[in-house]
């Protein structure tokens, strides 16, 4: 034990105490400077409207769910008198607005909008890592002809800007009746992710030893049931993060969604910049709406930790 | 059913989406860049006319000081993120105690959304209100509504370049660590034996043998860059004036607000162009690296 201890301890490789304290302070010290403007940010959708307009900037404030309350509903400004005379409060949030002599007129557009990044998240995830997974195997254990050309030519899809790529789209979507529609959404996130699906997933399945089917195939099943049966299972990690990416994606998206959608089929990253309060931004309610939207990435980015580095790579760089 | 019809099968589908989403549209394009279609007046018939369009776009001095400042934008943000993510991944490898916890935390901003990214800096870059110039006042003294960081002309080119970094750093930094774990020990055991300095184990181990990885880096952060439009089109939206006007701003203006289709089509493909033929340079260096 003492003399395992010892080696490592003189292990060339191995940093010095000083130098690996001298590292860790600098490292946490970046760490904890790059993640203040998220802090900030979840901090201000607790704060009231004059608290987060506040001069000089205010770190200690009473916290209030105004921001929430405001990003959730739409409300008008009445007369105290009018207030006044309306039936007393029966809600928290009823009563929280009134304190600004302002009535809840009705529920915002906020719950639609994170319906559809929703649907159109998960409904061109389970699409382009469906495809992606059949076409990845395909490439993976099958000869095809120019193989490699193919799989260039289904990443160079990725090359071009979006914007340039949305304009073709417009056009097309627009004699197809696809415009702002959660179909055509869906379509347009499956062909991007479904680049990135391929690449991922052949990697992972090129993984997968070839003598598991092969003694499946012997045993009498059909490709299809050793597909089923073996491969799948053993590449279900593999699998999992490449729908989390596909999904991250789709959530992320902003140029399509502002270009192509205007209202029905509309998302959360372009709504999120208009939800305006009296007199410009309501910084408390875009930053709820901002934290409500980050809080899904960052508990994925804490499942991916592992094969992170795959997915932004393509599959280019694997551990 | 044969091996070579369930391999057609399988990869039909994808193939075909792409035909329809991606290479149909781009044909479409191409003719299109060809004619004078300007969606706000669609009634008038399609004309075609010939290469003008990539005449005027490539005569014309504004497309080229926009892209000039995309350039710039590249190549300081692709240069900062490689410093800060290099050293950062030089710093992570030393296996202090709780690095893996803080890399989390240091690889979060690239997950993000670029636009919702730009949306809250917006915030965080008040000068009175914002957190940031007010940072910067205590500890320079300059009074924090004298400088406005997305507003001035100064300033906001190195603004758009400071939150590219902020969230694309860790990304360098993520390749760049498992370049560094790639080396083997035993190399640098042999440099120790040889009495290699520190200085000597970096510049003749560490870096060739992350080159490749670095590389790999760069090229895709300067195609994501060069393609950039959601985080600055919400944080300065091409202000102030056109300074920080990235070409795929341009591109968009063109297209969704003058509407002018074939003139913009024109352009969409030149940069498509552009893009893919750095990056067929790009790959061919970096395989000449990797086979070294």
């Amino acid at each position: 034990m003492t003399a395992l201890r010892a080696t490592t301890a003189h292990s060339i490789v191995e940093a010095t105490p000083r130098a690996k304290a001298v590292a860790g302070t600098l490292v946490i010290l970046y760490a904890v400077i790059s993640i203040l403007p998220l802090l900030w940010i979840a901090a201000t959708a607790f704060k009231s409207q004059s608290d987060a307009i506040a001069y000089p900037p205010k770190m200690i404030f009473q916290p209030t769910l105004e921001g929430y309350v405001n990003l959730f509903t739409v409300r008008t400004r009445q007369t105290p008198d009018f207030i006044a005379k309306l039936p007393p409060a029966t809600t928290w949030y009823d009563r929280l607005v009134r304190q600004h002599d302002m009535v809840i007129a009705g529920p915002s557009k906020v719950v639609p909008r994170f319906i559809n990044s929703l649907i159109i998240g998960f409904g061109s995830t389970f699409l382009a890592v469906f495809l992606g997974t059949l076409a990845a195997y395909a490439f993976s254990r099958f000869k095809i002809p120019l193989a490699d050309d193919l799989l260039f030519f289904i990443l160079s899809t990725r090359m071009m800007p979006p914007v340039a790529v949305a304009i073709p789209i417009y056009l097309m979507y627009r004699q197809l009746n696809l415009t702002d529609t959660k179909l055509g959404m869906i379509l347009l996130y499956t062909a991007v992710n479904v680049s990135l699906a391929v690449w991922l997933l052949k990697g992972f399945i090129d993984e997968i030893p070839r003598e598991y089917e092969e003694a499946a195939l012997v045993d009498g099943y059909t490709r299809l049931q050793a597909l089923r049966k073996v491969v799948l299972p053993q590449a279900v990690t593999g699998i999992a993060a490449t729908a989390i990416f596909c999904l991250i994606f789709s959530w992320n998206e902003y140029a399509f969604a502002v270009l192509l959608t205007s209202g029905e089929a509309q998302t959360m990253p372009p709504f999120i910049p208009f939800i305006i309060g009296e007199g410009g931004q309501d910084w408390p309610a875009v930053a709820a709406a901002t934290t409500l939207f980050v809080v899904p990435i960052v508990l994925f980015t804490i499942l991916l930790r592992k094969h992170l580095l795959r997915g932004i790579t393509f599959g280019a760089v694997r551990k | 059913m044969s091996d070579r019809s369930i391999a057609w099968l399988f990869v039909a589908p994808t193939i075909a989406l792409l035909l329809a989403i991606n290479i149909f549209p781009l044909i479409w394009m191409i003719r299109l860049s060809f004619t004078s279609l300007n969606l706000s007046m669609s009634y008038l018939p399609l004309r075609f006319v010939g290469l003008d369009n990539f005449r005027d776009i490539l005569t014309d001095e504004d497309v080229w000081a926009r892209l000039q400042t995309t350039a710039r934008f590249v190549i300081c943000s692709v240069m900062l993120q490689v410093i800060v993510g290099f050293g950062l991944a030089l710093l992570i490898n030393r296996r202090f105690r709780g690095h893996s916890f803080w890399t989390t935390i240091i690889l979060l901003p690239m997950m993000l959304s670029p636009a919702v990214v730009g949306n809250f800096w917006t915030l965080l870059f008040q000068p009175q209100i914002g957190p940031f110039n007010y940072l910067i006042s205590i500890f320079t003294g300059v009074p924090p509504s004298s400088f406005s960081m997305t507003g001035e002309v100064g300033l906001a080119p190195w603004t758009i370049v400071l939150v590219d970094t902020w969230m694309w750093a860790p990304y360098v930094m993520l390749i760049c660590l498992a370049g560094l774990r790639s080396i083997p020990d035993y190399i640098y055991e042999a440099a120790e034996v040889d009495r290699a300095s520190p200085w000597r184990q970096f510049w003749s181990i560490t870096l060739p043998m992350t080159v490749p990885f670095l590389m790999l880096a760069v090229l895709f952060r300067a195609i994501e860059d060069f393609k950039m439009f959601d985080m600055v089109n919400l944080l300065t939206s091409g202000g102030p004036g056109s300074t920080t006007e990235l070409v795929s701003i341009t591109l968009k203006r063109a297209a969704f607000e003058k509407w002018r289709t074939g003139y913009s089509s024109a352009l969409a493909i030149i940069l498509f162009v552009t893009v893919f033929g750095a990056a067929n340079i790009y790959v061919k260096a970096l395989n000449r690296v990797k086979q070294r």
